[in-house]
This record gives C-alpha cells, sequence and structure tokens, in this order.
C-alpha cells in the first residue's frame, strides 16, 4: 500500500457547546479520493475544521488518526508537517505579507534549517504552477487573499496544495462560487496531483466538481454522520434525485444537525 | 506636583556654550532669550499620556566630542548595517555624539549648490539661509518648554538645503550615533527644499544606554517651498535609558509634497510628534509612522496634518506593536482650516497588542472648519487574529513564525515606505529583536 493513512473513527465534534458532529467514521487511504456530499448544515465543514484543528472546534469524543499517529494530540501547524492540508472555504486576508512570501515559509517550514529551497528553484516551481491554474503572476506580490476575489481566494488554495505536495488533502467546498472557467482550471489542478501517493477528502455539495474529479467513494453527510456510502454512481444519482430518497430511506425528516436543538 | 525645577543651567553658561561655537550673535541672543521662556512655560501636555513624572532633568548637557572616523569599517556593526557594504553611500553624515566624525557628499551635489552639513558649520557658512528658517516656519521656541529648552541648548544637528530646481535623486543620509551614554542629545534638524527642487532624506538615531539616565530632545523642521517634493525617513532606535521628546515638523506651500515613513524604536519613554502644515493650495502629506513598545515603555505618538490651503491632501497612517507592559497612545488629528476648501483629511490608527498587560489607544480626531471638504478615519486596537494564526499554522508554519508573519506585515505598509533599502533591513532586523 502506498501514501498515508487518515483514519476517523467515532468522531464527535462540538462548536460553542453545541454538538455537530455525532460520530463520523472515515478512511482514506494514498491515491484515493473520497468525495463527502450533502446538504447544507450537515457538518461537512466541520469535518474539515476539526480534521486540521480549527481553534473553535473541539472533539468531544473519537480519534483522528495518520498513519496510527493521533492527529488530535498535534498543533495545527504539526498536523500540516505531519501530511495534511486544508483547502479553506474562506481563508483569511494577511496584510503585509505577499503571497509568495508565505508560500516559501510554508515550503520552508516542511524542510530542515539550513535546507531551505533555493530561491530561484521556489521561483520556478511557484511561477508553473501560477501557469497551469491560469493565475495572473502579479498576484504572487500581492499579500496573502488581500483584496482577491472569490475565484482568486480558491485558485490560491490550489495553488499551495500544488507547491506543498501534502499526503492527504481535504478541500471544503472549494467548487463553491467559482464559474464554469475557473471550476476547471481549479479540477484540472487537483487532478495533476493524482497518483497512488496522495489521498483527497472533496467536500462539496454539488454533483458538479465531481463531473471533472472523479471520486472513487461517495459519501452522504446528514444529521452529523456519514449515513450512506456509494461509489461514483451514488454521486450521479443525487444529481438525478436528490436527496429525499436517502432520507426516505433512512427515515430521516430533517437532515442538519439542528433536528435535535 | 509637576516638576517646575528651575534649570540648573544659568545665562552664563549658555553664553559660553555659543561663544566656544562660535556662533553668530543672533543665535546666542535667541539661545538666552529660550532660557528665560523656558523657566516660564509650561511643559507639553499630550493628549492621553500624563508625563509629568518623566523624567527629562537628569542628564549632562555639553558638546561631548566625538572621535573623527577615517573609515567606515570601524564602526559598530548595527551602525555599518545601515549602509549596503558594496555600495557605500555617496552622501553621508555621521554625527558622533555631538561632533561629526564622517562626511561626504558628492561633487554633482556641491556642484548644484547643495548644501548637506552639520548646524554648527552651516551657522556660519550659511548664515543668512540658517537664519531665515531656524525656528521660524516650522517650530517656535516659545511653544512649551522642551521646545525652549531645545533652543537654548542645542548642541548637534544638521542643516540641509537644496536650491531652486535642483533634483537630488540620491538620498542623504545621517546617522546620529549617541556613543557617550550619558550625553543629553539637544538636536536640531533643518531641511529646506527650495522651489521646485525635491529630496530623499532619510535619518537614524542610535544609542547604547540602557541604564545611564539622559535626555533626547529632537527638532526637525522641514520646510518644502512652491512645487517641492521631500521624502523624509526615519528610524528612531534610542536605548531605555533616554526618556525622549522628538518633534518633527513639515511646511509645505503650494503644490509642495512632503511624504514621511517614521520608525519610533526607541526603548525609553517617548514623546513623539509629527505635525505637518499644508499652507500652499494643492499640496500634500502622506505621514507615515510605525512603532514597538517593549518593557515598561511609555509612548505618546501625535500624527497631525493641518490643512491651510485649498486642494490640499493629508493622509495619515500609524501602526502599533505593544508588548510586555509597554502602552502606546496615538493620536491623528486631520484639522482643515476654514478657507481650505476641497481638501481631503484621512487617517489610519491601529494597534496590534501582544501581552495581556500591554496597552494601546487610537484616538482619532478630526477638527473641520470648512464645508466643502472630505475626511475619514479609521481606528482599531486588537490582538492578533487567531484566525489568522490557524491559516498561517495550517500550512505548517509555527505558531512563533505565523506572529512574525502577521506582525511584520502589520507594519510593512510603513516600513516599506523607507527609502533606502539597507535602512529598510535594519528596521525590520530591529523589529524582529523588539518583538521576539
Amino acid at each position: 500500500m502506498a501514501g498515508s493513512t487518515l483514519e476517523i473513527k467515532d468522531l464527535h465534534v462540538e462548536i460553542e457547546g453545541k454538538e455537530i458532529l455525532k460520530g463520523v467514521n472515515l478512511t482514506i487511504k494514498g491515491g484515493e479520493f473520497h468525495a463527502v456530499m450533502g446538504p447544507n448544515g450537515t457538518g461537512k465543514s466541520t469535518l474539515a475544521s476539526a480534521i486540521m484543528g480549527h481553534p473553535k472546534y473541539e472533539v468531544t469524543q473519537g480519534q483522528i488518526l495518520l498513519d496510527g499517529e493521533d492527529v488530535l494530540e498535534m498543533e495545527v501547524d504539526e498536523r500540516a508537517r505531519a501530511g495534511l492540508f486544508l483547502a479553506m472555504q474562506y481563508p483569511s486576508e494577511i496584510s503585509g505579507v505577499t503571497t509568495s512570501d508565505f508560500l516559501r515559509s510554508s515550503i520552508n517550514a516542511r524542510r530542515e534549517e539550513g535546507d531551505e529551497i533555493p530561491l530561484m528553484k521556489f521561483i520556478k516551481e511557484m511561477d508553473e504552477a501560477l501557469d497551469y491554474l491560469e493565475i495572473d503572476k502579479n498576484m504572487a506580490q500581492r499579500y496573502l487573499n488581500e483584496g482577491f476575489s472569490g475565484g482568486e481566494k480558491k485558485r490560491n488554495e490550489i495553488l499551495q496544495l500544488m507547491l506543498l505536495k501534502p499526503e492527504i488533502a481535504i478541500l471544503d467546498e472549494i467548487d463553491s462560487g467559482l464559474d464554469i472557467d475557473a471550476l476547471k482550471v481549479v479540477s484540472k489542478g487537483i487532478n495533476k496531483l493524482r497518483d497512488e501517493n496522495f489521498g483527497c477528502l472533496i467536500i462539496t455539495h454539488y454533483q458538479r466538481l465531481l463531473n471533472y474529479i472523479t471520486p472513487d467513494h461517495v459519501h452522504v453527510m446528514m444529521q452529523g454522520r456519514v449515513v450512506k456510502s456509494g461509489g461514483p454512481e451514488l454521486a450521479q444519482r443525487l444529481e438525478a434525485e436528490g436527496y429525499d430518497w436517502i432520507k426516505e430511506e433512512l427515515g430521516i425528516e430533517d437532515e442538519t444537525v439542528e433536528q435535535n436543538a | 506636583m509637576a516638576v517646575e525645577t528651575k534649570l540648573p543651567y544659568e545665562k552664563s553658561y549658555i553664553e559660553e556654550f555659543s561663544n566656544k561655537r562660535n556662533e553668530p550673535q543672533w543665535m546666542k541672543e535667541l539661545r538666552l532669550q529660550a532660557l528665560e521662556q523656558a523657566n516660564s512655560l509650561e511643559m507639553p501636555k499630550p493628549d492621553k499620556t500624563n508625563i509629568s513624572k518623566w523624567d527629562f532633568s537628569s542628564f549632562k548637557h555639553d558638546f561631548a566630542q566625538g572621535e573623527k572616523l577615517s573609515s567606515l569599517t570601524d564602526l559598530p556593526t548595527e551602525i555599518k548595517d545601515l549602509f549596503d557594504k558594496d555600495n557605500l553611500p555617496e552622501n553621508l553624515l555621521i554625527q558622533r555624539n555631538q561632533s561629526v566624525a564622517y562626511s561626504a557628499i558628492s561633487k554633482e551635489l556641491q556642484d548644484k549648490g547643495v548644501i548637506f552639513t552639520d548646524i554648527f558649520t552651516a551657522m556660519n557658512e550659511h548664515e543668512d539661509l540658517v537664519k531665515r528658517y531656524f525656528m521660524k516656519d516650522g517650530v517656535s521656541v516659545d511653544e512649551h518648554r522642551l521646545t525652549a529648552l531645545h533652543a537654548a541648548l542645542m548642541n548637534g544637528g544638521i542643516f540641509v538645503y537644496v536650491p531652486k530646481n535642483v533634483q537630488v535623486e540620491v538620498p542623504l543620509q545621517v546617522v546620529f550615533w549617541q556613543e557617550d551614554p550619558e550625553a543629553a542629545l539637544f538636536n536640531h534638524v533643518l531641511v529646506v527644499a527650495d522651489e521646485n527642487s525635491s529630496l530623499t532624506y532619510v535619518e537614524n538615531y542610535i544609542s547604547h544606554n540602557p541604564d545611564e539616565k539622559t535626555v533626547a530632545n529632537i527638532v526637525a523642521e522641514v520646510i518644502a517651498q512652491d512645487n517641492a517634493k521631500i521624502s523624509f525617513g526615519a528610524v528612531d532606535n534610542l536605548s531605555a535609558g533616554t526618556t525622549s521628546y522628538v518633534n518633527r515638523r513639515g511646511v509645505a506651500y503650494r503644490d509642495a509634497t512632503i511624504d514621511w515613513a517614521l520608525g519610533q524604536m526607541n526603548d525609553g519613554n517617548t514623546v513623539f510628534e509629527n505635525i505637518t502644515h499644508l499652507v500652499g493650495d494643492n499640496s500634500l502629506s502622506n505621514a507615515k509612522a510605525v512603532t514597538v513598545g517593549r518593557g515598561k515603555q511609555t509612548s505618546n505618538m501625535t500624527a497631525k496634518i493641518v490643512h491651510f490651503g485649498k486642494n490640499s491632501e493629508g493622509y495619515i497612517l500609524q501602526h502599533g506593536v505593544m508588548k510586555d507592559s509597554a502602552s502606546n497612545v496615538f493620536n491623528g488629528i486631520g484639522k482643515i482650516e476654514h478657507g481650505a476648501s476641497k481638501s481631503n483629511a484621512e487617517q489610519e490608527s491601529r494597534v496590534l497588542m501582544l501581552s495581556e498587560k500591554a496597552r494601546g489607544d487610537a484616538n482619532p480626531i478630526l477638527l473641520i472648519d470648512e464645508d466643502d471638504v472630505t475626511a475619514g478615519h479609521a481606528a482599531s486596537v486588537g490582538r492578533v487574529d487567531p484566525l489568522q494564526l490557524y491559516y498561517l499554522m495550517s500550512r505548517g508554519i509555527t505558531q512563533h513564525e505565523a506572529e512574525r508573519l502577521v506582525i511584520h506585515g502589520f507594519l510593512a505598509p510603513v516600513v516599506n515606505q523607507l527609502p533606502i533599502e539597507s535602512v529598510k533591513k535594519q528596521l525590520t532586523q530591529v523589529i524582529e529583536r523588539k518583538v521576539n
């Protein structure tokens, strides 16, 4: 088996005292692309944030393991250096720090002191990725996400993904707010990383993205749990028929995590 | 219980001090009159900071000689870092204690009539010019006790003059190196750009007296005549033992521009004011300042732009980082006088606090006496945003490095304005040292 394995076991997560995830189980291996789908408010983004260690989310029960290592014991930066990456739905704006400086610091954070990436090599790699994602080269000298359009922010997340080459990436609604051309470019970037060492968890509530990135596994979340899993055909059925049939099958009336509140 | 002790300096002391410098009669008289005024004037009262307990009276006033430098290689590293080693500045003056240790000015500028020399030499060699501008258009002797004391006790400084229609392309750089840990610095900088001229000037203040108590009383007067353009950069880096009063004053006449990029990195208590008078129509000023406070230091920073001319524009930007139990007040004042129609006064003051005990205050003031104007202000006092740190750390950057990036980013809008690359780098290093 190649690549890393991310295991999520019986994960319960609270935000401000309110339980959002109520026992999520999921395993992602290197080489696999998983899609987590579901209507709004079912806990998909919470799952992404909890894996990365967002300060507002508290794990109350369960485990997250990366190649057997306890991710929940790690700080956010340690998780990243262990091989995790989250393309965020709402990335922060950092005034005064150029995208280029930030990228270089991020790459060097994974390397030993004294073994920093040579400047010319970095520029070459960055320029190639910028071209591949059809991003204006000026973006590298602009302050990180400051004044970026929604589409630019998404592309910038994928730019980081391409340069940092993590073992396991989580993409949180990377398709939201993208027009079809931008969606194609972003998908192209993600597909380029596809190999037996790279695992990916794609969170979306539109099937649209999955027309460009074919998942190996599709999971549906409702009420803070994974309620159904299948192959790519599951996504197609959701596109054609919506979520009602799953709710009927499982006897769910309100799919959101609010239902107990 | 204000500290209103009588000065230990007598008329005779001032007379003798002036005589020793071979000063013209008018200067001696100005000093003596200032001394008298100092005894009756009150201390300045910076808004929101009480300085009545600050020690502005423990110092040794003299003309401390500094040894001449035959070469720049003899300098301590932190001063050498101010220059590009492979490309030494053409126009450089180093004042070591109270005397000139090194000075260079390009032949080209000399031929064009540019004056770049210490204030005492200037008083004799260019008496008319110095007399015309010294504490006339800019700072008045009788503003308060510290300006009067400044005039009475001035013991160093420089004079810059750019004649009409002369453009100075290469920056003029000055280092005020206070090597004697106890010598008080009453430094006067007078920069005059005559009509249609332009220049870039950058100064650094450095001292090494963490424990020895002394005082810095610094006045800079920056005069831009019609259609002149002055870019003025400064990094103040005086040690914890120095209590400082720093007053940089600009006067911009018709179509003139004065841009400030000021780094207030002193470790001692500091009153820092930067006031620009936009006297002429269409005059413009960008006043940018940053500060980093640490330890127990208190600072009060006032940036003020006063609009007299029509269609004048003033932009204030102040960013500060406070750690330990340091505290800082930013007063931002945009004042538009009656008649200054179509003027625009904008300001932004922000403080970032890095510890529980640090204090920051941003105090925006707009005083507007004319209807047909625009004005705006933004102010904030806060901590490092945990979501910014989360985002940076999610890429593998450590918390310490993430904080460093956020802080440098926060100060970048001013640091990046400094017109000399080596000074910019040195300021970055000073910031690094102060925040770590």
